[in-house]
């Protein structure tokens, strides 16, 4: 879906909490898998200069999972590694977003290169 | 674009989050609840987020955000009613919400908010 | 409709019934009978002759054409697995469709052409197996289902949260706190302070044998989240060597109250509470 303005953000958690609830994820495990995609939805849509999520319901074994994949054709991140490092006290939104995010979900992935964009593919599992 | 509206009781301003927020309309709460503390003088703002399911960094912000602004106009903000999955999911975000004050429900929000009302006026 | 799917919808169009008899009856002599119902059969015959029909590639199982044989599979499967029925029965419930089959494929193609019988057979062979599969996956999945559902009650019971007075609630953590478990406690634990309106929760970690950093950390989000809820926290059950490795590894508790004893918490917890405790004289 795409992921372009403000009120994407919304739609994004709505489109979520949607498939979370198909996959029949726990509450708890419910509201993670959302509020990491309003993060990851927001640095796309504000830092990202918009871009697209995808998902699809995956399948390891005997357990099922749902990957949500969040990518811009942005600026892309500078340093990674600053990035992820909890951005909470600096007060920057993307920071917040990224490394809390990561602990939310079970499998993150995050590839970005400068003038190039981001993808950033996290998955939650049963 | 909709605007949550802020009920007064009698020094306390109370505010009943109910629906998904989109960005601008938490931004437009702080604004609105800026203005009226300053218009009323209230001494108290209570935010009532029992049915937020969802409260992300930026929904967290505003919160943190609201309450210092009100602080510093001289009022004290209690947030009440968070969720369980939202507590439990807050923490494992990283977000600590420092300086916001929280109570389980609206009673004890409002009790607190007069307790705090009262060791005020006796200073 | 392709050759294959034409010969198998002729075979399944004589004499249904008898198909079914003969089925069953293979079903019993295999000694898997247990709780077998003709219905069962009926719907599963219905599924397969209909996708049949229906030009569903007989290779491919996982096609869309087969996608109501697979549900009647797996609502099969998981009533077996429900029932308590075995793996093996289960599955030779599906297999023994080979018996009518084969018979049927020889009564009508048999006399001609030993070819076109054969791979007819074959096909046949192929693709009862592959439903079989499908069964036994379907059933293994179910069972893991439950088991895993037993486990999570087991966890639930092992650390139940206790109402110790008015406003005051206390978990007592017994064993190893690893992370599954911190989360269904802390789950636990703040469901049951919103539904009673608790403002006080005491965590007794008297049964937890050692507390490292993981552990530890933990305990710290538990709290955190109980703070940020409205409530508020005491640890109680620190055994001196507890506090030993507390203090060496250097945590730091912020500002967590903690009593050695369960007691001491309570005692504290009602004094919080605006509780006044007195004896009556003898």
């Amino acid at each position: 879906m795409p992921l372009l303005g403000e009120r994407d953000i919304v739609m994004c958690r709505q489109m979520v909490r949607k498939l979370t609830l198909q996959a029949k994820f726990t509450l708890v495990d419910q509201t993670k898998m959302i509020t990491a995609a309003s993060e990851l939805s927001r640095n796309t849509v504000v830092y990202g200069g918009g871009g697209e999520m995808r998902w699809e319901f995956v399948q390891n074994g005997i357990r099922t999972g749902l990957r949500l994949a969040f990518e811009d054709k942005g600026p892309g991140i500078p340093d990674v590694d600053l990035a992820l490092t909890d951005g909470w006290t600096s007060g920057s939104g993307m920071g917040v977003g990224l490394s809390g995010s990561r602990r939310l979900v079970n499998d993150f992935d995050l590839r970005t290169a400068v003038g190039e964009g981001t993808c950033v593919t996290v998955t939650r599992w049963k | 674009m909709e605007r949550i509206p802020i009920l007064k009781m009698g020094r306390v301003l109370l505010v009943t989050i109910q629906v998904d927020l989109q960005d601008q309309v938490a931004l437009a709460l702080q604004d609105d609840l800026s203005a009226q503390i300053e218009k009323t003088g209230a001494s108290g703002v209570l935010i009532d987020i029992s049915a937020l399911e969802i409260v992300d960094s930026f929904v967290g912000r505003m919160l943190a955000s609201i309450s210092g602004i009100a602080s510093v106009l001289d009022a004290t903000t209690v947030v009440v009613g968070m969720q369980p999955a939202v507590a439990i999911t807050l923490v494992e975000l990283g977000l600590s919400l420092e300086g916001v004050r929280t109570a389980l429900n609206v009673e004890r929000g409002m009790a607190m908010l007069a307790a705090d009302d009262r060791n005020q006026i006796d200073d | 409709m392709k050759q294959e799917n034409a010969v198998f919808d002729q075979l399944l169009r004589t004499s249904p019934e008898e198909f079914i008899n003969s089925w069953l009856a293979d079903v019993a002599a295999t000694g898997s009978g247990g709780t077998t119902s003709t219905n069962d059969a009926r719907e599963l015959f219905a599924a397969l002759h209909a996708a049949v029909a229906a030009d569903a590639d007989m290779d491919r199982l996982d096609g869309a054409g087969w996608a109501k044989t697979r549900s009647v599979l797996t609502a099969l499967s998981q009533s077996r697995a429900a029932q308590g029925a075995s793996a093996g029965d289960t599955s030779q419930f599906i297999l023994s469709i080979k018996k009518p089959l084969f018979d049927s494929i020889q009564k009508s193609l048999g006399g001609d052409s030993s070819k076109a019988a054969f791979d007819a057979a074959w096909t046949a062979s192929m693709l009862v197996d592959k439903l079989a599969q499908f069964t036994a996956t379907t059933y293994q999945r179910s069972r893991e289902d439950v088991i895993q559902r037993q486990q999570q009650e087991l966890l639930e019971l092992s650390t139940p949260v206790v109402k110790l007075w008015e406003g005051v609630l206390a978990v007592p953590m017994i064993g190893t706190l690893d992370s599954s478990r911190t989360q269904l406690v802390m789950e636990s634990l703040l469901t049951r302070i919103v539904e009673t309106g608790s403002e006080l929760a005491i965590i007794d970690i008297t049964g937890v044998p050692t507390v490292d950093t993981l552990v530890a950390q933990h305990l710290l989000k538990t709290v955190t989240a109980i703070r940020l809820m409205g409530a508020d926290c005491i640890i109680s059950g620190i055994r001196p060597q507890i506090a030993q490795t507390i203090v060496h590894l250097g945590i730091d508790l912020q500002g967590i109250t903690t009593k050695a004893t369960l007691a001491d918490a309570l005692q504290l917890a009602m004094k919080k509470a605006g509780f006044v405790i007195s004896r009556n004289k003898a």
